[in-house]
C-alpha cells in the first residue's frame, strides 16, 4: 500500500530541499490542472513502505486569499492525503505556525517537520520540541535540509502518523461569542450529509465566519442554506456576519489565532533573535544609494553568465547537428527524405537543443540567487520603478533576461506569485529585444541607414522597452483579466543562506527537461512545417544543382502577403524572409543570404547585395527593423509562453497583438517619415 | 504622549504596536495573516521613500509597497 504524502510550509522554509530529499530528487514536475501553479510529485521508498509525495504550492494560510492557497486547501479537502507534512521554519515560529493551525483546524493528519533546527540554535533559540508535540498533538520532527538531519525520523513519524487515523480534536477558543456560534453553525451544516462527509463541519463553519468566498458559495447551494440565514436573522450572509461580528471580522480570527500561538510559545520556546548577520547584510545590500548599483551588478553578472557560459556549448550543439544532417545527406539517396532527415528532422532537434544550454545556465543562476536569499531583496529594490509602470517588483528579472532571449525570460516569471501579474510580464516580454535579433538590425542598419546604422539598432532597443511599458500599461486599463493595480507587494524576506549544490543542480535539471518536453515539441514541429513549406513543390525549387527559394510555398505565401506590406514598401522578399523569422528571428538574415543566392557567412556581401537590389530605403528599411523587432515572437517563445500560460487564448493574444503593433508602428514610421520629407 | 501613525510614516528602526489594519476585505486579511494583527509589535529596518519598506513583524522580515504600509497604523509613544 503506498502512503499518500503531502508537504506543505510557508515559502521559503526550505521545502523543495525537503522535497528533494525524500524523493532523491527525481520529480515529476507539471501544472496544477488549468493553472500556470507548478505542480511536483515524487516517490520514496522507507524500509519497505512506498511514499507518494506530492509538494503543495508554498503558502501562509489556506483562506481563500490566493490561487496557491486554494489548490493546496482543495487537495487536501477533496484528496484527503494520508499524512500531511508541515515544514515549519524553527527559526520563524510564530509566523509559521498561523499555517500550522489551519491544518490542524482541517483536520489533516498533520507531521510537523522542524526545519532549519540549525538556524534557529545558532540564532539562541531553545525550542522544547516534545512539550510543542504535546500542546500542538502531533508529532514534531526536528529537521535540517541541508545536511539532511532528520529525515530518516520524518519518514519513521510519517509512517507511524499513517497507522493512525484517528479524528483528532482540536480547538482554539475563538472567545465565548464566536465559539457559540461556531458550534450552532456546525450543528446546522452536520445535517447536510454531502458538505458533512467531504469537509470539517467546525472547519466550515469558521471558514463562514471569516467570509470565505468559496466556503460561502458551498453553502449558497446547501439545503441547510435558509436554516443558516435564519440563524443570522435572516439577511444575506456576508452583511449579517459584518453586522454581528463589527468591523474587525476578517482579522479577528487572525488576532485570536496568534494569540494561541503566542500561548504555545510562551511555554516552548525560550531566547530571542538579536540583529543576525542578515539585518547587517541588508544593510548593505538595501542601502538607498548601493542597493540599485548592487543589483545592477549582480543582474549583469547573471546575464553574463547565462547566455556567455552557454554561448560555446550551444554553438557546439548546432554545428553537431548541422554536421550529423550533413553526413546523413550523403548516406541517403533519395534526396527528399534527405533533406527532410537532414534539415527537417535533424535541424528541428537542434532547434530545440540550443536552447537547452541558456536554460541550464539561467537557472542555475536564478536557484543560486533566489536560495542565497537575493531574488526577494531584488524585488525590494525595483518595486517602485516597475509599481508605476504597472508591472510587479518581480517582473524586472525576467524583463532584463529577455534581452539575451525570450525563452528563458518567460520561464522566470515563475518567481512572480500572482498570475495576474505573471501573465501580462509574458504577454510584454517578447517586446525586450533579444539577441537573435540583433544580426537582422544589423544587416539591415549597415545595409540602408550608413552612418545611422548604429542608431539605428540602438533605437530598436529602446522602441521596445518603450511598447513594453506602454502596452503593460494598456493592459492593465482595457482587459478586465488585469484590472487595477498590481497586486500590493507583500514579500517576506528570507534570511541569507548558503545555497546548496545539489538542490541547485536540481533545480537547473528540472526546467531544462521540462523545457524539452513541453516546449520542444510545439518548436520541433514548428520548424518542419516551414521546412515542408521551403522545399515544396520538390520539383520548382529544386531545379538542377539549384535552390530557387522563390518556387515554394512559403514565397508564394510571401507574394500573395505582398499587398497587405505594400503600404510599408516590404516586397515580397521581405515578407518571405518575416514567414521565415517565425522558427527564430535571425534566419530572417539567413534568408536573404538564400534569395540572393549567396553562400552564408559573409554578412558583408548580403548587406551590399541588399543596398545594391534597392529592397529597402532607409526608411522602409528601419519600418522594417521595427516590423522584425516587434512582430510574431518566434517559434520557441511561443512555444514557452504556451507552456508558462497554460492557455492558448493568451498564446494567441500575444501573437496577434505582436502582428497588429508591429503593422501599426511600421506604418507610424513610414508615415511620420514621409512626412518629414524621408522615403 | 501616545501618536498614531501610518506604519509607512515610521521612522526606522523605532518600535511601534499595530493598532488598526484597514485595507478593504483581501488586503486586511493578507496583512493580519502575515502577523500584522492588534497588538503585534513592529520596527522599520529600511525606508526608502516613496519605495517599499522593510518591517520586521512577530520575528519575520516583511517588504511592504508603500500603499499597504500605509493601510497599517501603530502607535508609538514618545516624541516622533
Amino acid at each position: 500500500m503506498t502512503i499518500r504524502v503531502a508537504l506543505i510550509g510557508n515559502p521559503n522554509v526550505g521545502k523543495t530541499l525537503i522535497f528533494n530529499n525524500l524523493t532523491g530528487g527525481r520529480a515529476h514536475v507539471g501544472n496544477w490542472p488549468g493553472k500556470t501553479v507548478e505542480k511536483k510529485e515524487g516517490k520514496c521508498l522507507h524500509k519497505g513502505v512506498e511514499m507518494q509525495i506530492i509538494d503543495l504550492p508554498g503558502t501562509y494560510s489556506l483562506t481563500a486569499n490566493s490561487i496557491e492557497e486554494l489548490i493546496a486547501r482543495n487537495f487536501i479537502v477533496e484528496e484527503k492525503p494520508d499524512v500531511v507534512i508541515d515544514i515549519v521554519d524553527a527559526s520563524n515560529l510564530e509566523r509559521n505556525l498561523y499555517l500550522t493551525l489551519q491544518l490542524l483546524e482541517l483536520e489533516a493528519n498533520v507531521v510537523i517537520a522542524l526545519n532549519k533546527y540549525d538556524v534557529a540554535k545558532d540564532l539562541g533559540y531553545e525550542i522544547d520540541v516534545k512539550e510543542l508535540s504535546k500542546l500542538l498533538g502531533v508529532p514534531v520532527v526536528p529537521t535540517v535540509a541541508t545536511t539532511r538531519e532528520g529525515m530518516d525520523e520524518l519518514k519513521d513519524a510519517v509512517v507511524e502518523a499513517a497507522k493512525m487515523k484517528e479524528e483528532k480534536e482540536f480547538g482554539i477558543s475563538y472567545g465565548k461569542k464566536f465559539d457559540e456560534l461556531i458550534s450552532r453553525l456546525a450543528r446546522i451544516l452536520q445535517k447536510d450529509m454531502e458538505l458533512s462527509s467531504k469537509y470539517p463541519v467546525k472547519w466550515l463553519a469558521i471558514k463562514i465566519l471569516e467570509v470565505d468566498e468559496e466556503v460561502l458559495k458551498l453553502v449558497d447551494k446547501s439545503p441547510c442554506k435558509n436554516e443558516i440565514i435564519e440563524l443570522f436573522g435572516g439577511r444575506s450572509l456576508s452583511e449579517k456576519i459584518k453586522e454581528i461580528l463589527g468591523e474587525d471580522a476578517e482579522v479577528a480570527f487572525a488576532e485570536r489565532r496568534y494569540a494561541f500561538i503566542g500561548e504555545i510559545l510562551s511555554k516552548s520556546l525560550k531566547g530571542a533573535r538579536q540583529l543576525t548577520l542578515s539585518d547587517l547584510l541588508d544593510k548593505a545590500l538595501l542601502n538607498k544609494y548601493l542597493s540599485i548599483p548592487i543589483f545592477l551588478a549582480l543582474w549583469w553578472a547573471l546575464f553574463r553568465f547565462t547566455f556567455d557560459v552557454s554561448a560555446p556549448f550551444s554553438d557546439l550543439i548546432e554545428i553537431l547537428f548541422s554536421k550529423l544532417g550533413e553526413l546523413l545527406k550523403a548516406y541517403v539517396d533519395n534526396p527528399q527524405l534527405a533533406s527532410f532527415l537532414a534539415d527537417g528532422v535533424f535541424g528541428g532537434l537542434g532547434g530545440v537543443l540550443v536552447f537547452v544550454p541558456p536554460i541550464f545556465f539561467l537557472f542555475l543562476g536564478l536557484a543560486i540567487l533566489e536560495d542565497s536569499g537575493y531574488l526577494a531583496r531584488a524585488a525590494f529594490v525595483v518595486d517602485r520603478i516597475m509599481y508605476k509602470l504597472g508591472l510587479h517588483g518581480r517582473s524586472f528579472i525576467p524583463m532584463l533576461i529577455g534581452f539575451g532571449c525570450n525563452v528563458p525570460a518567460v520561464m522566470a516569471t515563475r518567481t512572480i506569485d500572482k498570475e495576474e501579474d505573471r501573465i501580462l510580464t509574458i504577454l510584454v516580454n517578447p517586446l525586450m529585444s533579444c539577441s537573435a535579433r540583433l544580426p537582422v538590425y544589423v544587416l539591415i542598419g549597415s545595409a540602408v541607414l550608413g552612418s545611422y546604422a548604429a542608431a539605428g539598432v540602438y533605437s530598436m532597443y529602446m522602441l521596445g522597452i518603450l511598447l513594453a511599458v506602454l502596452m503593460a500599461l494598456l493592459f492593465r486599463r482595457v482587459i478586465p483579466y488585469f484590472k487595477g493595480k498590481p497586486s500590493p507587494f507583500i514579500l517576506e524576506l528570507p534570511m541569507y543562506a548558503k545555497p546548496t549544490l545539489r538542490n541547485t543542480i536540481i533545480h537547473m535539471w528540472e526546467r531544462g527537461v521540462y523545457f524539452i518536453r513541453k516546449a520542444g515539441t510545439i518548436i520541433f514541429f514548428g520548424i518542419i512545417v516551414v521546412w515542408f513549406l521551403s522545399n515544396y513543390p520538390w520539383e520548382a525549387t529544386h531545379c538542377g544543382n539549384e535552390f530557387l527559394l522563390e518556387n515554394s510555398y512559403l514565397a508564394m505565401l510571401g507574394k500573395g502577403l505582398e499587398p497587405i506590406f505594400h503600404p510599408l514598401g516590404f516586397n515580397w522578399m521581405a515578407a518571405t524572409a518575416l514567414l521565415f523569422g517565425f522558427i527564430a528571428k535571425e534566419i530572417v538574415v539567413g534568408t536573404f543570404t538564400t534569395i540572393f543566392g549567396l553562400e552564408a557567412g559573409e554578412p558583408g556581401q548580403v548587406a551590399s547585395t541588399l543596398r545594391e537590389s534597392g529592397i529597402f530605403t532607409p526608411l522602409t528599411g528601419l519600418a522594417f527593423m521595427a516590423f522584425t523587432l516587434i512582430y510574431i515572437p518566434c517559434i520557441a517563445t511561443i512555444a514557452a509562453i504556451h507552456k508558462e500560460t497554460a492557455s492558448w487564448k493568451w498564446t494567441i493574444f500575444t501573437v496577434v497583438y505582436g502582428i497588429i503593433l508591429a503593422y501599426t508602428v511600421a506604418f507610424a514610421i513610414i508615415r511620420v517619415g514621409g512626412l518629414l520629407g524621408y522615403a | 504622549m501616545v501618536y498614531k501613525i501610518p506604519l509607512a510614516m515610521l521612522p526606522e528602526n523605532k518600535e511601534a504596536v499595530v493598532v488598526e489594519v484597514n485595507g478593504g476585505m483581501g488586503l486586511t486579511r493578507r496583512l493580519s495573516e502575515m502577523g500584522f494583527t492588534y497588538g503585534a509589535k513592529v520596527r522599520v529596518l529600511h525606508s526608502t521613500p516613496p519605495g517599499p519598506i522593510l518591517v520586521i513583524v512577530r520575528g519575520s522580515r516583511i517588504a511592504l509597497g508603500r500603499g499597504a504600509a500605509m493601510k497599517i497604523i501603530v502607535s508609538l509613544e514618545g516624541n516622533v
